[in-house]
């Protein structure tokens, strides 16, 4: 979906030969997904925590967490009330500098870089209440995010000899940003500012805004928060489309326990700050810890 | 009812544009300016010269305000040491291109390298100021610049350093105005022979009485006039371009632009240095030559600094046409009208009374004589001003926060983004290339 048809190559082609994407995307059932990704065999990992700390004064909020993520998979990160997830989430995307331990990201070292830097990486996060651009239409919000975009010099958009360079690739980003908008069914929405959007729509903007980054792992803080269930079926069939059809790596955050067992492949579980468990949603289901941390020790 | 529709919706045709908002309103104020000139019993000659005169404020105004507009308005960054930074401006031209021989010496450089000189100085100590002061919350930010801006004034105004400075005596040694050094031989003197440009203007102006100064100001004027123009399009390219873009969504969310990949202190301090840089050329134009020529501590007190403030809360923050608007309104109608208008009353209805304080002037209203208080109000016009300041921009903060047109939400790219933009739309399609590829040089 990222890719740009750039060069003079096309230049004398009719505009409208390439243009019907009719491939439909198919909607596949959640199980045989998740099925599917099991029987792949691992490509790597892209992102390992190690003895991650966090304190707040006297308080420790993460307290050695170590797991990692495997690429292409969809991964989900769990725990009750104050288990570290949210602190978890900003040490890793730079928002918090860790106490201890490390983050590595594609076998480099990314501990305590600044926001932007991970996000330049192919790093990028969403938050748990959608930020969006009020005041900018959601083309804008998105045309904002592709990274080192010429036009983000000062001279280079002013400069008569160097606008046309700016112009051009601002019409390639325009085109890509109507074709994430119709990927996430809110082009309807193009030109509307994203202030006046619901709560569901703001969640899928802050989706393809992200993915407008061309990220290579998303982790998503509460993406289903407040979503009502029939476009939490349509964000959730968007994640699978992207990490089957562009291998992308997701981490998910989330409360809602069903959600995560019937979406991911790989669930982490988070209790006081400590990775109490990983594996399988299946071996998760059989720990009766697991249980016993959600339920606050009453079973 | 329709009939008013009608006419309104035509109205709000006509001055959609922002060339027409602004030409209509520089229209305004010299008509108003043209009546007050008339009423007072002005010559032509005399009548131009209070025109030139508020032009001249507007524009120096506007300028300012644009300056401010791409730090408050457009990154939202609050700096309240303009006057701070306008004085860097115009002491660096001074101290640069003033002839080595006056006093305090300057360094004598060409006026154009003055000039540059100036903008970077200022552009520079912004930078300085901002490096730090960006890295913590905006209200830290407001501090240290109100601070910087009045270590400044105090610096220059320091007996320490009066035989570079002038000390609190100003910066007397002022660079020739380039105007004159255009249109005379001998740019020293008004009354030396006319260069060869200078030749048929002077001699035009003499055919309808207009004095040889009022000639040389006025072109100075237009020249001010062209420089805002200058950098009223440079500021509108700046902002519809991904780099105003991030200054957008930085005003509005700094902690999600970073999440996307942006360097948001290093865009904050880039727009910070940029709108520095333009406050000293304001600076310079306003004090360092032209008619107002004056480069003395007290010019760059914090007022100056709330002055355009009020000027751009009141022309709508975030829009560079509101900005040009509010400088102007601003500077015409707020400064220089009211004592216009004091003039005209006092010249009609012949107000003798003068009495010392506000209760001389209150206490006969009791007897029914308001002649007292008339007098004491036209008198202070120029404190009352400032009251009027106040009510006014309590006013706009309560009834319409978003000024004359910073309610327009203007997008912020090189391209457009309208619906008809979408790829596979066929028919809008070469349209939207035209557009695109127009404005830049394929």
């Amino acid at each position: 979906m990222s890719e740009r048809s750039d060069g003079p190559a096309d230049a004398n082609l009719p505009d409208d030969v390439d243009a019907p994407d009719t491939e439909d995307l198919e909607p596949e059932a959640d199980d045989s997904a998740v099925e599917e990704a099991a029987k792949r065999v691992p490509r790597g990992v892209p992102l390992k925590v190690e003895g991650l700390r966090k304190e707040f004064g006297g308080i420790t909020a993460v307290d050695g967490a170590t797991f990692s993520v495997e690429e292409a998979s969809l991964t989900g990160l769990i725990g009750p009330n104050g288990a570290g997830k949210s602190t978890t989430f900003n040490c890793i995307t730079g928002v918090h500098e860790p106490t201890a331990g490390t983050v590595q990201f594609r076998g480099e070292d990314i501990t305590g870089e600044r926001p932007h830097a991970i996000a330049n990486r192919g790093l990028v996060r969403t938050f748990q209440i959608a930020r969006e651009l009020d005041e900018m239409t959601v083309l804008e919000n998105l045309m904002l995010a592709p990274g080192h975009q010429r036009g983000e010099s000062i001279t280079r958009s002013v400069l008569p000899g160097l606008r046309g360079d700016v112009v051009r690739q601002e019409s390639e980003l325009r085109e890509d940003a109507w074709e994430t908008l119709e990927f996430f069914e809110i082009d309807h929405l193009a030109g509307e500012y994203a202030g006046n959007l619901s709560g569901g729509q703001r969640k899928l903007l802050e989706l393809a805004r992200a993915l407008m980054t061309d990220p290579e792992m998303m982790l998503l803080d509460e993406a289903f928060a407040g979503v009502n269930p029939t476009l939490e079926e349509k964000l959730l069939d968007r994640i699978h489309d992207l990490r089957e059809q562009e291998d992308l790596t997701f981490l998910l955050v989330e409360h809602d326990m069903d959600l995560i067992m019937e979406n991911c492949e790989h669930v982490i579980v988070m209790h006081q700050g400590r990775v109490l468990d990983e594996g399988t949603p299946e071996e998760i289901k059989a720990n009766e810890d697991v249980v016993e941390a959600y339920l606050g020790g009453e079973v | 009812m329709s009939a008013v529709d009608d006419a309104r919706g035509v109205l709000e045709r006509v001055f959609a544009p922002d060339a027409v908002k602004v030409f209509a309103m520089f229209a305004g104020i010299w008509l108003l300016f043209y009546w007050f000139g008339n009423q007072l019993g002005y010559t032509d000659p005399f009548i131009l010269a209070l025109v030139r005169r508020v032009t001249f404020l507007s524009a120096v105004y506007a300028l300012a305000v644009l300056a401010l507009n791409i730090q408050w308005g457009y990154a939202g960054l609050f700096n309240i040491g303009v006057a701070g930074f306008m004085a860097v401006g115009a002491y660096g031209t001074a101290m640069l291109s003033g002839s080595p021989g006056g006093s305090p010496p300057g360094l004598g450089l060409p006026l154009p390298l003055g000039v540059l000189g100036g903008v970077l100085a200022a552009t520079v100590i912004g930078l300085v100021a901002a490096l730090p002061a960006l890295r913590l919350k905006a209200d830290y930010l407001a501090i240290v610049t109100v601070a910087i801006s009045e270590i400044i004034r105090i610096t220059f105004n320091s007996p320490a350093f009066a035989n570079v400075t002038g000390g609190a005596s100003g910066f007397d040694n002022l660079p020739t105005n380039p105007v004159r050094t255009l249109l005379l031989t001998e740019p020293g003197s008004i009354i030396s022979d006319p260069t060869p440009l200078g030749q048929p203007i002077f001699s035009l102006a003499t055919e309808y009485g207009i004095q040889r100064l009022t000639v040389v100001n006025t072109v100075y004027t237009v020249g001010t006039l062209v420089v805002l123009l200058g950098v009223y399009l440079l500021l509108e390219r700046i902002g519809r371009s991904p780099f105003g873009r991030v200054l957008k969504a930085i005003r509005e969310d700094e902690v999600a632009t970073r999440s996307l990949g942006k360097d948001t202190q290093n865009f904050k301090v880039r727009a910070f240095g940029l709108g520095c840089g333009l406050m000293g050329l304001a600076g310079i134009l306003w004090y360092a030559m032209g008619p107002r020529a004056s480069i003395v501590p007290v010019n760059f007190r914090p007022e100056l600094t709330f002055y355009i403030f009020i000027a751009l809360i009141i022309g709508g923050s975030g829009s560079n046409t509101g900005s040009i608007l509010g400088g102007a309104l601003f500077a015409s109608l707020l400064f220089e009208a009211p004592p216009r208008i004091a003039a005209i009353i006092g010249d009609r209805f012949d107000v003798a009374a003068d009495p010392a304080n506000l209760v001389e002037a209150l206490a006969p209203v009791v007897e029914g004589d308001l002649m007292p208080l008339a007098g004491f109000l036209l008198n202070n016009i120029d404190t009352l001003r400032f009251i009027g300041m106040g009510v006014l921009l309590i006013l706009l903060v309560q009834r319409r926060p978003e000024g004359l047109l910073g309610a327009r939400k203007e997008t912020a790219s090189a391209v457009s983004l309208a619906d008809d933009t979408r790829p596979g739309t066929a028919p809008e399609r070469p349209t939207a290339a035209a557009d695109g590829g127009g404005d830049g040089d394929e």
